[in-house]
């Protein structure tokens, strides 16, 4: 069923279920590979599953289907959110994501056109993705194309110059089909956000730049909808969703905590954190590899 | 008579071309802008193929897109002064089908946006093509910021990238519909004054692969962009000094025509690169590891040695630079010294 082609639009129910089952498939790979991140891909995930499991027109069997929605996650590194989200929705089979970061794979460190099918555009330098979905965006107006646009961004990101050149340039297109969503978890490597270079007052910043801001919780998953919904009815400018969350949502001791921004837990703190998932190593993986 | 030279470099090309002393330079040589080539190219391009669309950052007269932005209006994207955008910009448009052309000055196409083009667009193979005008020492009295002489090492050393350094309007001109018909990403890079028109509409042009100009048996001079002209010139007064210089047009440093370089080490058994770019990692670096690999002879590269541009007439500037055919010649003396008398 998930990997039909077209808008899935499922309900919320179904899409709670389903961002567990990404929980368990984030850790369950991170515990295999012992490296890369933990943090942003568990606070992304409700964001990601909406986006993946209820809004985008896409076709996995068929990654250049010429009516599909784009999709761009700027958070490169957020890869075992994206490798789940995508192996979920039937891109690839499940047992890939238990070869993340793995020589012999094709699940990069950070997301690849030519390794990873349905990678449109690779991503890995922060603060470059929205400008490429400005691309997308202006090749899909010239083209009279209906395409939607989606650019998942990080908060820390907001750092970069090239995000505000991009900002910039979809208000003065009016890239109405354009909607970039934050992940806002207020932490990134060295800290917490606004100790490290404060973003605030965020909202603002990209009101003032003519887009339209909607704001909610990240985690919450009718909330998201209606902000996905708010985004798709709104015309004459782009729209951008501050999805407030929690990095390393939904384990523990990863909760709130930058220094799992970029670490993967150790096996024996895998064991615990998918024991809060419901579910143990053995069993996660064994799915993921008979999948 | 506005040419000085034809195309010899395909194998049985016409024999009077190729002979000794059979070109000669004109009393006065057509001058004309390698950016009017590209900006032409674009209009003859858009007609063709509707997928070409045209970026601009804040430069549209400049680089010369205004000729595409008034023909094809919906087609031409005006980005801004936002180099790194529009390197992303394109990246997104490639990513749907198009083929992108993007322009500003090379100073801010190769550095400026340099991780962008390193990491979305070429890691991604994206068809984008990267329009650097304003190339080299001879923009002049901008000065070192905005004098572009780094092009060929940046984007050489990044994988899947190509990189075409025509040599006047007409190569320009083909480089641009060449780089169009090419899948991946490409650089062109071109300049903004007035340079000696050496070839002519029918001088064969291949991205990836060089011409011989005019034949020579005693060493290989190999230029690129407007060194190719003082190449010419320098020959001549090479050969009135008993030295028969070959001249090749290396347009493409990336992918680099290492069978023809080749064929220079061997049969002139020396070698000059010039180029109005800086020494470390250019055409002449791209030369020398191909012929160290394949047939070492001696070798001497004219070129901007390690140092920062100025303010100045691009005539002043290209003398003070040590980019003449005087210095074309010189290179040459020294390098059939080494040649005759191996250190």
């Amino acid at each position: 069923m998930a990997r039909a082609r077209g808008r899935l639009a499922w309900p919320a129910e179904a899409l709670t279920a389903k961002a567990l089952q990404i929980r368990r498939d984030i850790i369950t790979l991170l515990a295999k590979s012992q490296t890369g991140h933990s943090g942003g891909p568990l606070s992304s995930t409700e964001l990601g599953t909406v986006l993946f499991f209820n809004e985008l027109n896409i076709d996995p069997t068929d990654p250049t289907w010429p009516e599909r929605d784009y999709w761009h996650f700027s958070i490169g590194h957020v890869t075992p959110l994206i490798y789940s989200l995508m192996a979920e929705r039937g891109y690839f089979p499940l047992k890939d994501l238990m070869k993340f970061r793995a020589f012999d794979g094709h699940a990069q460190g950070h997301p690849s056109r030519h390794d990873t099918p349905g990678i449109e555009v690779s991503a890995g330098s922060l603060g470059q993705g929205l400008s490429v979905c400005c691309g997308v965006a202006m090749a899909s107006r010239i083209d009279k194309h209906p395409r939607r646009v989606y650019c998942v961004m990080g908060d820390g990101e907001q750092q970069e110059g090239q995000i505000w050149e991009a900002s910039m340039f979809a208000a003065h297109y009016k890239l109405d089909h354009l909607c970039g969503i934050i992940d806002y978890n207020r932490k990134q490597i060295d800290g917490d956000v606004q100790d490290i270079m404060g973003i605030k007052p965020l909202g603002d910043k990209w009101r003032s730049f003519n887009w339209n801001v909607i704001e909610c919780d990240g985690h919450d998953i009718p909330a998201l909808l209606r902000a996905f919904v708010a985004a798709r009815g709104h015309r004459g400018r782009p729209s951008v969703i501050l999805a407030h969350t929690v990095m390393g949502k939904g384990i523990s001791y990863m909760a709130d905590d930058y220094r799992w921004h970029g670490k993967p837990p150790k096996m024996d703190q895998a064991e615990v954190a998918l024991q809060e998932l419901g579910t143990s190593y053995a069993e996660w993986s064994a799915r993921l590899l008979a999948n | 008579m506005t040419t000085v030279a034809r195309a010899t470099g395909t194998e049985g090309a016409s024999n009077d071309s190729r002979a000794e002393g059979s070109i000669a330079l004109p009393e006065k040589v057509e001058m004309k802008k390698t950016r009017e080539g590209f900006g032409r190219a674009l209009v003859d391009l858009g007609e063709q193929d509707p997928r070409i669309v045209v970026l601009v950052g804040d430069l549209s007269e400049s680089t010369m897109v205004h000729y595409f932005a008034e023909r094809f209006p919906e087609r031409f994207i005006q980005v801004g002064i936002a180099e790194q955008n529009m390197m992303c910009v394109a990246a997104g448009l490639a990513a749907m089908g198009k083929i992108p052309f993007l322009a500003t000055y090379g100073a801010f196409a190769s550095c400026r946006s340099a991780d962008q083009m390193r990491v979305t667009v070429a890691y991604s193979n994206l068809n984008v093509k990267i329009g650097g005008a304003h190339g080299g020492i001879s923009v002049g009295p901008d000065g070192a910021t905005h004098q572009a002489m780094e092009e060929i090492s940046i984007v050489r050393s990044i994988p899947n990238m190509s990189i075409v350094v025509p040599c006047d309007f007409w190569e320009t001109y083909k480089a641009t519909l060449a780089a169009a018909r090419h899948a991946g990403p490409v650089y062109i890079r071109f300049g903004r004054e007035d340079v000696p028109v050496v070839t002519d509409k029918d001088t064969p042009f291949t991205l990836g692969k060089g011409e011989v100009f005019a034949e020579g048996t005693d060493l290989s001079i190999i230029a690129c962009g407007v060194m190719v002209y003082e190449a010419l010139r320098a020959r001549e007064a090479l050969a009135a000094k008993g030295i028969s210089a070959r001249v090749v047009d290396l347009h493409t440093p990336k992918p680099l025509d290492r069978a023809l370089i080749e064929r220079c080490a061997r049969e002139t058994g020396a070698i000059v690169t010039a180029e109005e770019h800086q020494v470390n990692g250019g055409l002449g670096g791209a030369v020398s590891e191909a012929v160290v690999q394949t047939c070492p002879v001696p070798m001497e590269l004219v070129a901007v040695h390690d140092r920062f541009g100025q303010s100045g007439k691009p005539a002043e500037l290209m003398d003070a630079f040590g980019l003449r055919a005087k210095d074309i010649v010189a290179a040459a003396e020294r390098v059939m010294q080494r040649k005759r008398a191996p250190s």
